[in-house]
């Protein structure tokens, strides 16, 4: 049986890879050398793959639910900010917090730290749920942990090389893990829609994997000679539609196209 | 009437045998495991069901679409494709053959086996730190003293390695 919250679920991991690919898509034809363009685009395309296969699967629950008859684009083009449910973490720009957000401002450091922090999440999450009750789900599932790995390895990588390399890259490193570590309190916030899919063997509580999320994270850093920060208090809540004011940027430059030309098709 | 049936499926398999992947176009659809059946619907409509290697793969409308135009070239009009994600693709699918072709076209096919242990992480816990870098013979002179350049290459699927001997660099198929 289909319920709200199973389908608001299978949106919040949607969103993240829709919006963290296009994050990491800015890099497309800027990336530092073109080997990391590359890599990056290749990110990219694979968290658009799993988006669209995500949200082909909520149009299916939505059908079910609610009798509509929508595509993965309605999704991606068509809601407005509040709609989205991704963590705030993927959609910031990849610049540190008082440095701007232009173009010329992106550290590929933070980029990396956020790759890291996502795709160890991910590498267990998407574990968790190729047991999912939901064979869909555990089929997108079984594909995208896959692609995570590779996602993880490239990040953790570079994370070394930063974190261990010049005087310059360490401190970049730690001033974009430090940056950044505070808005992986939402990854471990457990609301209704979690307690309801958990219930329902859908997926696993995200507070279930914090200890082995923590102990990777901590292994890779400490390897990186790399400092881990205090906890932070504040919990970001993009997971509930609020974002921060980088959102609707993004969002301008996502969905602007499908907006002006609605139905279109190339 | 079933004998008909299973000669025509027959021929559609052998149909399908020359259509050749769009990205590396030495080895067809059936050898990398995209093409996974081939069976009549129940409005007698051929269903060919095929799976995509990566969630992202920009190559499953071209695949399509070189399916399509294959049938109907060979007289089989009636035809639909059907795109299933479960079981997941794995290179572990890739023939022998493929790998050879793969090989002789420049391309380091993928090494071990995904199936495996260190693959299965619902079987154990791993840390997910960096593993070991393989290192895939050249497929150009043979050596294996080779490096790797990049994880990720020209497509999804491919990483980007140097041959330390002959010093040319080509693509890694990796393994997934």
């Amino acid at each position: 049986m289909t319920t709200p919250q199973h389908l608001s679920y299978v949106l919040r991991l949607a969103d993240n890879a829709l919006i963290l690919g296009q994050r990491n898509g800015e890099w497309c034809g800027h990336g530092p050398v073109l080997e990391e363009d590359i890599a990056l685009a290749n990110i990219s395309l694979d968290l658009i793959g799993q988006a669209r296969l995500l949200y082909s699967h909520a149009a299916t629950l939505d059908a079910e639910l609610y009798g509509t008859k929508k595509t993965e684009d309605d999704y991606a083009y068509f809601r407005n900010e509040r709609d989205f449910r991704n963590y705030t973490l993927t959609e910031l720009p990849h610049a540190g917090p008082l440095s701007g957000t232009a173009r010329s401002d992106r550290d590929y450091a933070v980029t990396v730290v956020r790759n890291f922090l996502y795709s160890t999440l991910m590498a267990h999450l998407w574990t968790a749920l190729t047991q999912s009750t939901d064979a869909q789900l555990a089929a997108i599932a079984s594909k995208s942990i896959k692609e995570t790995r590779y996602h993880l390895n490239h990040a953790s990588d570079w994370l070394l090389r930063f974190g261990d390399g010049t005087e310059e890259s360490h401190r970049r490193a730690q001033s974009a893990v430090d940056y950044l570590m505070p808005y992986t309190r939402e990854f471990f916030s457990t609301d209704d829609v979690e307690t309801s899919i958990a219930d329902a063997g859908i997926g696993p509580l995200t507070t279930d994997l914090e200890s082995a999320w923590r102990e990777d994270v901590d292994a890779t850093l400490a390897q990186a000679t790399l400092q881990k920060p205090a906890d932070a208090k504040h919990v970001t809540t993009g997971k509930f539609g609020e974002h921060s004011e980088h959102m609707g940027f993004l969002l301008a430059e996502l969905q602007s196209l499908a907006r002006q030309h609605p139905g279109a098709s190339w | 009437m079933t004998t008909t049936a299973e000669a025509s499926l027959e021929r559609v398999w052998e149909v399908l045998d020359a259509v050749p992947d769009p990205e590396i176009p030495v080895v067809s659809l059936r050898e990398l495991g995209i093409l996974r059946d081939v069976r009549r619907a129940a409005d007698d409509t051929l269903e060919i069901v095929i799976t995509p290697t990566y969630s992202g793969c920009p190559a499953m409308y071209q695949i399509a679409e070189d399916i399509g135009a294959a049938l109907n070239e060979a007289g089989f009009e009636n035809h639909r494709i059907e795109t299933v994600l479960a079981p997941a693709w794995t290179t572990d699918w890739m023939t022998d053959a493929a790998r050879d072709k793969l090989r002789q076209y420049g391309i380091a096919p993928p090494m071990g086996n995904c199936g495996s242990a260190e693959h299965a992480p619902q079987e154990r816990p791993i840390r997910f730190v960096p593993r070991v870098v393989d290192k895939p013979a050249c497929p150009r002179c043979g050596s294996s003293h080779t490096e790797r350049l990049a994880q990720f290459g020209s497509t999804a699927c491919k990483a980007l390695y140097r041959c330390m001997d002959c010093r040319e660099p080509f693509d890694y198929f990796k393994p997934y």
